[in-house]
């Protein structure tokens, strides 16, 4: 267990070595500054956009995971065949971002758009997430049935019920995920809180960027005061209708893309023999000049900000932590995980990118920051359960000694968890200009080749997959079974 | 010496110890025994709770960290009496000094060979014998133990008791084992329903002379 994390640590400080974290802008803390001055000085005098803002990222967030979680909540029902296993682990492993942009090409800048790139992925997570709830779910209720009960009548009696609480709770926690992806849809043009959020930077309103992201904490930290069950078709019939009309789809636009715009322009610019070998070749310069590259500065990324996730973690855990600080401490730990957590890493990466030009520092810095205030947040709660010989020491010696060594296992199953979604949100940070996959995603799409974006995407989802499979295998060889309760 | 004066304790409106007085005496060497309930654990918390003079403590569940090794859990044991800065380097890397302190304790209980080993990769045994050997690398006047010979056999918890009445010289062990706490304490205490039903020297007395704490 220690090994491996020494192993880690090393290939990070490897990737340190290698990676441009340089601060190119000429002044980072002038601008810093004037944010900062926007922190403490809110401007909530533009309701109106405000108000609009947040009312479109919940109307794209609910409807979103809504059809998700239908797809998904079907899905999981048949989760067991393996080709539907497959597409799931591929849906899922394709950032919603990338999946918008995907669809921004079909369906232009309509709610379908966002509603896709936020259900299409979360519905491939609803699928297994969903299927291990019914597969945990207590089974003695079903073998005491009468034999010869039919089985959609044993499944809503006597499986669905036990598992049914379980299913509330992370649904309700994906919808603080779905509230996040709906705001960053905002970047590639969606009326959402991320269009108003760039749009306020640009200008340098940076009173109203705070009074945005505040109004977005208070949404987050309320969430489960007005989410009832009971309320939820009833928030669905309005967001259906407050969401933008937008252009109509054109079937034509519908049809070119997928019958050309994405298909390798080899295939359609030649035919029989010399289409494949043509399309061997273009893959190969695909792969050798952009796809290659992408992935070394996606991994090299991802292994830095995941090493890096895991000791701010380290180092936040026991602000939340009764073992090391009282009420109040601990309030203030709170708030501040809550704001760190709830910014989304694209963001903060957003933020940073401002203050200190592109490098790889950004994104470093804002993928440590939310991840570590994820993994703070479960360890310290999972740190007030340790129970304590009535001799411990005090302080930095009862971290030391008696609470880090006990969490840790736990804390590696939490870090390796994450693992696979740092890289998704590597990937897909390109697009703020660091020269991960996501960046040559972008290239492609600005360039209109349409063909090569979805190859450098499919590449992406490949590359996720993969780490996702080598984390479950490093988590079974060092006999890390926990699974964590939220994703 | 600790003196408690009238206790009682209930748990949940359950008495687990009614109107106990007792005073412990330097040089003292007592054995609380009684059947599993009978209130020898709160009493032994209790007489931990009073004691000022920084007795070490065997806790029940050997309350070893499972993820450190045998030497980091031994160690801990004298955590108050380095600055914290040399507490977290010999987390780090353990110092040869401190290997070497240790090592001798852990001799004592045939552990020697464990010192690198994670806790949680010893037997229910070896733990205890880990969790007592921290106990007297810890050293001072007094040790309270709970049940600190309860997962080794006759010979080796022989031994360890030895190891605790050689260290400390005044001793109160929970003991379920009867014919043990005669041969190492000079004083034992029956509990019952959470009252002390007897209190007496262990000299010439036998077995069979205490059974009746654990019948009826």
């Amino acid at each position: 267990m220690f090994k491996t994390s020494f192993a880690f640590v090393g290939v990070a400080l490897l990737c340190l070595a290698v990676a441009d974290i340089s601060i190119t802008t000429l002044n980072p803390w002038q601008e810093m500054g004037r944010m900062a001055l926007g922190v403490v000085t809110p401007n909530f005098m533009a309701l109106d956009r405000l108000g609009e803002a947040l009312l479109q990222t919940v109307a794209f967030a609910f409807v979103g995971v809504a059809l998700g979680g239908a797809f998904g909540f079907g899905l999981a029902l048949v989760f067991h065949i393996p080709i539907v296993r497959g597409a799931c682990a591929f849906v899922r492993a394709i950032h919603e971002l990338f999946w918008a942009l995907i669809f921004l090409q079909a369906f232009g800048l309509t709610p379908l758009t966002g509603i896709l790139a936020i259900a299409l992925p979360f519905g491939g997570i609803f699928a297994k997430v969903y299927s291990e709830i019914l597969e945990e779910a207590d089974s003695e209720p079903l073998r005491a049935l009468p034999a010869g009960t039919k089985g959609v009548a044993a499944f809503f009696f006597a499986r669905l019920p036990d598992a049914w609480v379980h299913i509330k709770s992370y649904t309700l926690y994906r919808l603080e995920c779905g509230l996040r992806s709906s705001a960053i849809l905002g970047f590639v043009g969606l009326p959402t809180l991320g269009f108003y959020l760039e749009s306020a930077f640009k200008q340098g309103q940076y009173s109203e960027v705070s009074a945005l992201l505040i109004l977005f904490y208070l949404l987050i930290g309320s969430l489960r005061l007005w989410v009832k069950p009971k309320l939820i078709p009833l928030y669905l019939l309005v967001a259906l209708a407050v969401l933008p009309t937008g252009a109509a789809i054109s079937m034509d636009n519908v049809l070119r893309f997928l019958t050309q715009d994405i298909v390798p322009y080899p295939l359609r610019s030649m035919d029989g023999i010399a289409a494949l070998a043509g399309l061997g070749e273009w893959m190969w310069h695909l792969a050798a000049d952009q796809a290659l590259w992408g992935i070394v500065a996606t991994v090299i990324l991802t292994q830095i900000a995941l090493v890096l996730s895991g000791l701010l973690g380290l180092a936040f855990f026991p602000l939340i932590s009764r073992k090391f600080f009282g009420p109040f401490g601990r309030a203030t730990g709170h708030v501040f995980l809550i704001i760190v957590r709830s910014t989304p890493e694209y963001i903060l990466a957003y933020l940073f990118l401002q203050f200190w030009g592109p490098s790889m520092l950004p994104a470093i810095i804002a993928l440590a920051l939310h991840n570590g205030a994820i993994i703070g947040h479960l360890i310290g709660r999972h740190a007030n359960e340790v129970e304590l010989r009535p001799d411990s020491p005090k302080g930095l010696n009862l971290y030391g000694y008696e609470v880090l060594p006990r969490v840790y296992p736990q804390f590696l199953a939490f870090l390796f968890y994450r693992w696979e979604v740092i890289m998704r949100e590597t990937a897909i940070l390109g697009m703020l200009g660091i020269a991960t996959l996501g960046f040559y995603v972008d290239s492609a799409i600005a360039d209109i080749r349409l063909d090569r974006a979805l190859f450098l995407i499919i590449v992406t989802a490949f590359l996720n997959i993969g780490i996702d499979t080598l984390s479950r295998a490093i988590r079974r060889k060092i006999r890390l079974t926990t699974t964590p309760d939220v994703g | 010496m600790v003196t408690i004066q009238d206790e009682s304790i209930s748990y949940n409106g359950r008495v687990v110890l009614r109107d106990v007085s007792l005073t412990i005496r330097p040089k003292e060497r007592v054995a609380l025994v009684g059947r599993s309930g009978a209130g020898k654990s709160t009493l032994l918390k209790l007489l931990y709770q009073r004691q000022i003079s920084g007795a070490a403590l065997v806790p029940q569940d050997a309350a070893l960290v499972k993820t450190l090794t045998v030497y980091h859990n031994v160690y801990m044991g004298r955590l108050d009496r380095h600055g914290t800065f040399y507490n977290l380097l010999n987390l780090a890397w353990p110092q040869h000094r401190e290997v070497e302190a240790v090592k001798d304790v852990l001799i004592k209980f045939r552990l020697d060979d464990k010192i690198f080993t994670p806790a949680g990769e010893l037997s229910g045994g070896q733990q205890q014998r880990t969790a007592v050997a921290r106990a007297i690398y810890q050293g001072g006047d007094m040790l309270l133990g709970d049940e600190p010979v309860s997962a080794v056999d006759e010979h080796q918890g022989r031994a360890v008791l030895e190891a605790i009445n050689e260290s400390y010289d005044t001793v109160i062990l929970a003991m379920h084992d009867v014919k043990l706490a005669l041969a190492y304490t000079d004083r034992v205490i029956g509990l019952k329903d959470g009252e002390i039903l007897f209190d007496m020297p262990t000299a010439g007395l036998k077995t069979s002379d205490i059974d009746h704490v654990y019948t009826g």
